[in-house]
């Protein structure tokens, strides 16, 4: 699936939702899902500065695709990295670089989240698009 | 016992308490971080910029000599609270923060290579990284008081560490994280047996605690008018006519000068020589204000009906399974620091959120006392005069509610 297509998975999934702790819970099932970093790549170098909680991201080309592994401290907060890894990961590189990340604002994560929290989010995407940029230029 | 406290009767002064968060009703908890604003507060603010704005000190017109005697009236009033001696012992600063980093500054001129200052282990952030930047410049050597498993500090480990290199001591009234109320009275009167200058933060005792400055004979006590239903941006200093006039000014400019040639200018007496600018006039006013209020109920009955929610908010929490609270000092204020095992603080602090529960999450600006308790944060919530024992009882069942989300 593309990005697009999995982004309006998610999307559909979440318009399930009539109230924020149906939401919530399934945020948290999500974080259950979170494919774990290694712990020798749970390093300070690996954290995501900008989170109130600690969370550690891990890229890796997977051939010409870029594979994400992450985990956080913090329940929740490992679930709304779960829904952007399952948007952004095992995608080339430059389609991971061009997407757009509106669907956040479309599942009520932005909106119903705190303002730090929000930043971190922000920074979460900020992350994952730093590594497929560094990643297409090894391809390149 | 029954407190002499009217809490519905004083909610209706508090215009905030009223809204809602996310469809909830507001359940504030976070009052160490600031309190709320009674209209009383309020009114005198907007009065301020109806009636009264206008420059102050040096104007000749009629609303500047009136602003200029609310300034100082407000002056006078910080002076009684306190029981200061003089009313220029008391500086007019931006906040705790301001006038800690006054104070530190200026100590780069007393202090050299291998004196030391004592820190305790329980400080805000605020309250070691001005010590550590004036022990860079100057070479001293700053040591830690330790504390203890309770929060407490271990007074004879102070006592040991103080001698004759001992220049300055700086400790907090009331630790922000955990509650703590230090026994600042000890401290003094031991830094003083070694000649030794003390600091004490009162940002977290200001709510709770009425201090007589003389009687407690410290050098330099602090703290924020936003800690006591003030505005934020206004902050006392106060310290002893000896040490102020000692101390060099910490920012030049306006108001802070008695005369100015491109030779020499010579500095203003006191408070002026440590205001320069103009300064957050209508901000000084409101602080007074501030004061009033809380005088006008009492801190006496403030801390009594406190120390009930205290009691209360303790007991119930306590029965939650995996309750953990950080912080059980024999003497604390209305602060309880806590998690619950396995579940992060940022989580429940969420979690509260949605529920209309305000708390605070986080090291609370206090790094150190996480280390040693070895966590990455704490839940907080700190309780004022104007909550209620039916908000303890929201924050308690949103507690469970969190932790069956969660878990």
């Amino acid at each position: 699936m593309t990005i697009t297509e999995i982004q309006e998975e998610i999307v559909d999934e979440f318009s399930m939702f009539d109230d924020w702790m149906q939401r919530y819970e399934y945020m948290i099932e999500l974080g259950k899902s979170l494919p774990l970093i290694e712990e020798a790549y749970k390093t300070d170098d690996n954290i995501i500065k900008g989170c109130q909680s600690k969370v550690w991201v891990h890229a890796e080309l997977d051939e010409n695709k870029l594979v994400f592994t992450a985990d956080s401290d913090a329940i929740i907060t490992k679930g709304i990295i779960a829904i952007l890894i399952r948007a952004f990961s095992n995608q080339k590189p430059q389609d991971i670089i061009d997407a757009d990340t509106d669907f956040i604002d479309e599942i009520g994560l932005k909106e119903h989240l705190s303002a730090t929290r929000a930043n971190g989010l922000v920074s979460m995407v900020k992350q994952l698009k730093l590594y497929a940029i560094a990643y297409q230029t090894q391809l390149n | 016992m029954i407190a002499m406290i009217d809490v519905e009767k004083i909610r209706e002064d508090f215009p905030i308490l009223k809204r809602e968060v996310n469809g909830r009703p507001l359940v504030y908890l976070d009052n160490a971080a600031t309190s709320q604003t009674p209209k009383q507060v309020i009114d005198c603010i907007v009065d301020y910029y109806q009636n009264l704005n206008a420059n102050i000190h040096r104007g000749v017109h009629t609303l500047s000599q009136e602003a200029t005697d609310a300034y100082e009236a407000a002056r006078k009033t910080i002076q009684t609270h306190y029981n200061i001696a003089h009313a220029h012992e008391v500086i007019l600063t931006s906040g705790t923060t301001h006038s800690i980093n006054l104070v530190a500054n200026g100590f780069s001129s007393f202090l050299k290579s291998g004196d030391e200052i004592l820190v305790s282990a329980m400080e805000h952030h605020s309250n070691i990284v001005p010590w550590q930047m004036l022990a860079e410049r100057t070479g001293a050597i700053l040591k830690v008081i330790p504390m203890n498993e309770n929060g407490e500090l271990v007074m004879e480990a102070y006592h040991n560490l103080l001698g004759d290199k001992t220049k300055l001591v700086f400790c907090n009234h009331v630790s922000n994280a955990l509650g703590t109320v230090n026994p600042i009275d000890e401290i003094v009167e031991a830094a003083h047996a070694h000649d030794a200058a003390v600091l004490i933060d009162g940002a977290q005792a200001a709510p709770h605690i009425k201090v007589d400055l003389q009687a407690l004979d410290v050098d330099f006590y602090t703290m924020s008018a936003h800690k006591v239903c003030g505005p934020t941006g206004i902050g006392m200093l106060y310290g002893k006519q000896k040490w102020l006039n000692a101390l060099p000014p910490y920012q030049g400019g306006g108001e802070m000068i008695a005369e100015v040639t491109f030779e020499k200018t010579t500095y203003a007496d006191l408070p002026h020589k440590f205001e320069a600018g103009t300064p957050n006039i209508c901000g000084g006013i409101a602080f007074g204000a501030a004061l009033d209020y809380m005088n006008a109920i009492g801190f006496e009955a403030i801390a009594a009906y406190e120390a009930e929610l205290l009691a209360y908010a303790t007991e119930k929490l306590l029965e939650i399974k995996g309750m953990k609270i950080y912080g059980t000092a024999a003497e604390k204020t209305s602060v309880i620091s806590f998690n619950i095992q396995g579940i992060h603080p940022y989580d429940i602090g969420t979690i509260l959120d949605k529920l209309g529960v305000a708390v605070r999450t986080g090291h609370h600006c206090a790094q150190p006392i996480m280390d040693y308790y070895k966590i990455p944060g704490t839940v907080r919530a700190s309780f004022s005069f104007y909550n209620t024992m039916a908000e303890v009882d929201v924050l308690v069942e949103s507690v469970k509610r969190a932790q069956s989300m969660l878990q």
